[in-house]
């Protein structure tokens, strides 16, 4: 394996959520989760909505302060010191290319805000010229420079995200769903762009989806999060071959597959109920309550991820 | 086959905004016969529900209905006024939407606000009316149905407000049920109950369902029949097989290219080049031809008209034409 | 199967007429024509966009109009009408006595005889008052006056307001819980008793050199100041607050945040420029509200102070006659209606153009 670029332990997320007048019980977002990815690596992230897998990517980027653990970049302790030196290699690009782009400001300032923050230009020409650079990485046109957000279509503006986060050089970019909010032939330009870019410019992601098609397609290795825990993490063909986890085989076979014959011959799991709330975890195993082969032990003990083999980690009593 | 339960023939519907007309849906033709499941897939901006909501006249106050008729079992709805268009929706046609949060009344309990339909299309009255509440409720899987009843939409999670919109839209027993991007708002395992309730109600019930979608997975997974729309107009349609292993349209092979390969996972994708369509500027040709690679002269000045490929497929694009004259050539 | 194929032929090729068709329509087609078939739209900013729809709202460009015409004559009038405000009518040096209460157009007795021996006079447009004063000045400069304590009471009420707002929006938690609470209770105070307490306390109180302009004012214009200042920047502070705690939320702010940027130049470079919409709006419908209660003060006696006319204390004097002079109230009122429904019906096209919520 490559030398490890992000190193996550035993990072928690807790919210206090208000019950009544003053008294306040924490939402437990991110419990516990440990990963680390490789220089140049993509691990997937996945998960049901609420599971906290968009949480856990902001902690590691410090845009919340984590209640606990520690995040290592390059070997150094991410802190709220030298967070700001940190965000030259650190990157996000968000879900939503609608909110996530200031509609006051045109393209070139968009792109051109890390710049000036860091401090990266000596000159406007230079800015300008960098500019005009990142813009055709990204395949944007340049003269678009002077527009703003709002003219362009979902995916180009998720282009300009892209062109902003890439704007630093950075190491590592948390992609938040990047694709979720675009049409199907727009989301392959993307993807097609971060694995292009990966190739180019080395670097690592942390791939936060719902889909876990797409999510397969780019990772190499992928992490499957439930109520706030991962459950099972496992290289990408793996855990989609010999997924071990109950909440990940349900998971996987609730995936509806562009193919007719293969989607109406296999046999669906489907999960009883509803992801229970954040605020009110089953005791032990979060998945008990859903889970098909939970037993008492489930209930009062909560598993910890173990070494199945092959640097398969699964958190399950059961299997 | 019994016959036809809805016949859309030429439909085009459009909208009036300040910065002139958009055409959303552009001569759309199509037969729904009874118990079948329909799938009409595009992407944002392909005028698919348009389609859906033309059907059952619920448009914004800016869409119109510009030509075209909606025969239900004979009758054209165009020409039918909004009391009998009241009849028709919930009685004979049902529509559930994308995100059941916005769906339902906030203020009214569950069972109020399912009562309400109960009464307005039916002649239950009082208890039994409550009966038939909790009738559609145990149909769509929702356990202790009295407790659900007197609970407000937001002490429900997603996917039970989406059986609750179930429920309500089998109020009558409608002839057609118009799913639109039912699972989109909704998580994969909680999509995954939906999709088999949808199939088991509607094997059940006999219904006629039009499922509305832009994920390709849901479609394959649930319909007999596809339509592919872009830009208002229907590219290609046929059976599940025909379309996902038989494409005959590039719009639809290009949709294919680029979503990952199940049995190759890392198989490059090919996107399909260029941005979504702009509604307010519609290429004079095929609507597609601006980010087809393979756009030919004629593509960008006539719109290509349906032909039949087999009696299961039929496709609107100039390749095929193409393919035909040079067969022809070449047999001469 | 195999059989079948050659009888088929190709069954496209019945359902067309191929002989229309030649090699020339099959050719590839160009990059560029494709292109041309996909043109991006016209480059539009927030603010071309929003001023294009202001100018399509009949309504908010004929307040403009009316807006821009009252603006001009209250500016050059003066220049042109060779009467002051204060001055009582003379004719080359003589009090003119018959020059009280005309109507318009109307000229005194002596005034006549002037013109009759070869003297020129300028009409008076409005006619006169009981003082022997052209009216018509005076309609101008009360709607000076009204323009003038319009415009600043908004500014103060917008300084303090948005420094207040801000505040409390980007610091959130506890401070804003506090700030909010404070508002709450400016809020349960009654405006006008405040004006009228304060008016009183602040003649004893305030004492201005003769001559300057907030003398002429009169300490109960002052204290119109000090309770706009005091109270009624409350609203926009809530506005501006419940503004920034939105913009807050959107992901460009997250956005910001992640590539490193500090919050002061978060708060310069993207919270205020996308409240800024909304300020301007609430200002430009703050005008007309100071506007009204000026001339509601004036009318009741605790406005500006005399010989300076306002809108509200020209209808207040017009009271007196109104049965024999009604246009003397006319005039008066009839400014301050075109003003307070222009600039609210300007105010609400603004809103119209430039509230993105409203964005069909």
């Amino acid at each position: 394996m490559s030398e490890t670029l992000v190193d996550v332990r035993n990072l928690k997320q807790y919210f206090p959520v208000k019950v009544g007048i003053a008294r306040t019980i924490p939402l437990k977002a991110v419990d516990d989760i440990s990963f680390t990815i490789g220089r140049g690596e993509t691990l997937g992230l996945v998960g049901e909505s609420g599971c906290g897998k968009t949480t856990a990517g902001r902690s590691i980027l410090r845009l919340y302060k984590p209640t606990g653990g520690e995040v290592y970049f390059n070997g150094e302790l991410v802190t709220d010191k030298n967070i700001t030196h940190m965000r030259k290699k650190m990157q996000m690009v968000f879900q939503d290319p609608y909110s996530s782009l200031d509609p006051r400001m045109t393209v070139e300032d968009i792109i051109g805000e890390p710049l000036d923050v860091h401090k990266l230009c000596s000159n406007r020409k230079e800015r300008h010229e960098r500019i005009l650079e990142l813009m055709e990485t990204v395949g944007l046109n340049a003269e678009h420079a002077t527009r703003y957000a709002h003219e362009f279509s979902g995916g180009q503006r998720q282009r300009i995200g892209i062109a902003r986060a890439l704007a630093v050089k950075p190491d590592f970019i948390v992609c938040d769903e990047p694709v979720s909010a675009l049409d199907v032939s727009i989301q392959a330009q993307i993807i097609n762009m971060f694995e292009e870019l990966q190739d180019k410019l080395g670097v690592a992601y942390l791939f936060i989806a719902h889909d876990l098609l797409v999510v397969h397609h780019i990772s190499k290795r992928i992490a499957v999060m439930y109520l706030g825990k991962i459950v099972e993490i496992a290289d990408a063909d793996e855990l989609n071959e010999h997924p071990i986890h109950p909440y990940t085989e349900s998971l996987l076979s609730a995936v509806p597959i562009p193919d007719p014959d293969i989607t109406r011959a296999r046999q669906r799991i489907i999960l009883e109920g509803d992801v229970p709330s954040p605020l009110k975890r089953p005791s032990g195993c979060p998945f008990r309550t859903r889970c098909r082969y939970a037993t008492p032990q489930c209930a009062e003990e909560c598993p910890d991820l173990s070494d199945r083999g092959g640097n398969h980690l699964v958190a399950c009593w059961v299997k | 086959m019994s016959e036809t339960l809805l016949s859309v023939q030429d439909l085009h519907t459009s909208f009036f905004t300040d910065n002139g007309e958009v055409q959303a849906v552009n001569g759309v033709s199509f037969d729904l016969n009874p118990g079948e499941i329909l799938g009409i897939v595009g992407e944002s901006g392909s005028g698919k529900s348009v389609t859906a909501y033309s059907i059952m006249q619920i448009l914004a106050d800016t869409g119109k209905i510009t030509q075209g008729k909606v025969l239900f079992k004979g009758e054209d709805l165009t020409k039918w006024n909004d009391k009998q268009m009241q009849g028709f929706r919930g009685k004979n046609c049902s529509i559930i939407f994308q995100d059941p949060m916005t769906s339902l009344n906030p203020v009214f309990t569950i069972g109020n606000q399912m009562r309400e339909a109960v009464v307005l299309h039916t002649d239950r009255r009082g208890a039994a009316a409550d009966a038939r509440v909790k009738e559609l409720l145990e149909l769509v899987g929702i356990n202790e149905p009295e407790k659900r009843m007197k609970q407000y939409p937001f002490e429900h999670s997603g996917g039970m407000r989406q059986r609750v919109m179930i429920a309500m839209a089998l109020a009558c027993e409608p002839d057609i049920l118009i799913a639109d991007e039912p699972t989109t708002a909704l998580d994969v395992t909680i999509q995954a109950q939906i999709l088999e309730l949808i199939q088991s109600l509607q094997k059940k019930l006999g219904m006629a369902v039009i499922l509305v979608t832009h994920d390709l997975g849901v479609i394959a997974d649930m319909c007999d029949n596809i339509i592919v729309m872009y830009g208002g107009r229907i590219c290609e349609r046929g059976t599940a097989r025909e379309i996902f292993y038989n494409p005959k349209h590039e719009y639809t092979k290009g949709l294919l290219r680029s979503i990952p390969n199940v049995s190759n996972m890392k198989q490059k994708l090919v996107p399909i080049a260029g941005t979504p369509i702009n509604m307010l500027n519609l290429p004079k040709g095929c609507a597609f031809c601006p980010r087809c690679d393979a756009a030919m002269k004629i593509c960008l000045s006539e719109v290509p008209q349906e032909l039949t490929i087999n009696e299961d497929h039929k496709a609107a694009c100039w390749m095929n034409v193409k393919a035909a004259y040079e067969e022809a050539s070449r047999n001469e | 199967m195999e059989e079948q194929k050659p009888l088929k032929k190709n069954p496209l090729s019945m359902q067309l007429d191929l002989s229309k068709f030649s090699e020339e329509t099959f050719k590839a087609a160009t990059d560029e024509e494709k292109r041309q078939q996909d043109v991006m739209g016209e480059s539009t900013t927030f603010f071309k966009d929003g001023m294009r729809k202001l100018f399509k709202n009949p309504l908010a460009v004929m307040s403009i109009v009316v807006i821009v015409l009252i603006l001009l004559i209250i500016t050059f009038a003066p220049m042109i009408v060779p009467y002051k405000y204060e001055e009582i009518l003379s004719v080359n040096g003589v009090r003119d006595k018959g020059a009280k209460n005309l109507a318009p157009f109307k000229y005194s007795q002596l005034e006549q005889e002037y013109i009759d021996n070869g003297g020129s006079r300028f009409p008076h447009l409005f006619g006169t008052d009981e003082q022997c004063r052209d009216y018509f000045i005076r309609v101008v400069y009360g709607t000076r006056i009204s323009f003038f304590i319009g415009f600043f009471a908004s500014i103060i009420v917008l300084i303090i307001g948005m420094l207040y707002g801000s505040i409390s929006g980007y610091l959130g938690g506890k401070v804003d819980l506090v700030m909010m609470r404070i508002v709450d209770i400016i809020y349960s105070l009654p405006d006008m008793l405040m004006i009228i307490l304060l008016s009183v306390v602040l003649n004893e109180v305030l004492k201005f050199s003769s001559g300057s302009l907030l003398a002429k004012l009169g300490t109960n214009m002052v204290s119109l100041f000090i309770v706009f200042g005091l109270l009624y920047w409350v609203g926009m502070a809530r506005l501006i607050r419940g503004q920034i705690l939105s913009i807050k939320e959107n992901e460009y702010i997250l956005a910001a945040k992640s590539i490193g940027t500090k919050p002061g130049r978060i708060i310069r470079k993207h919270i205020l420029p996308n409240c800024l919409s909304v300020i301007i709006i609430s200002t430009a419908l703050q005008i007309p509200s100071a506007i009204f209660t000026e001339s509601f003060l004036s009318f009741v006696g605790i406005g500006v102070k005399a010989p300076m006319p306002s809108l509200g204390s020209l209808a207040n004097a017009a009271r007196e006659g109104l049965q024999s002079y009604p246009y003397k109230l006319i005039f008066p009122a009839i400014v301050i209606c075109l003003i307070v429904l222009s600039l609210n019906l300007l105010g609400d096209g603004l809103r119209d153009a430039f509230d993105p919520k409203l964005k069909r």
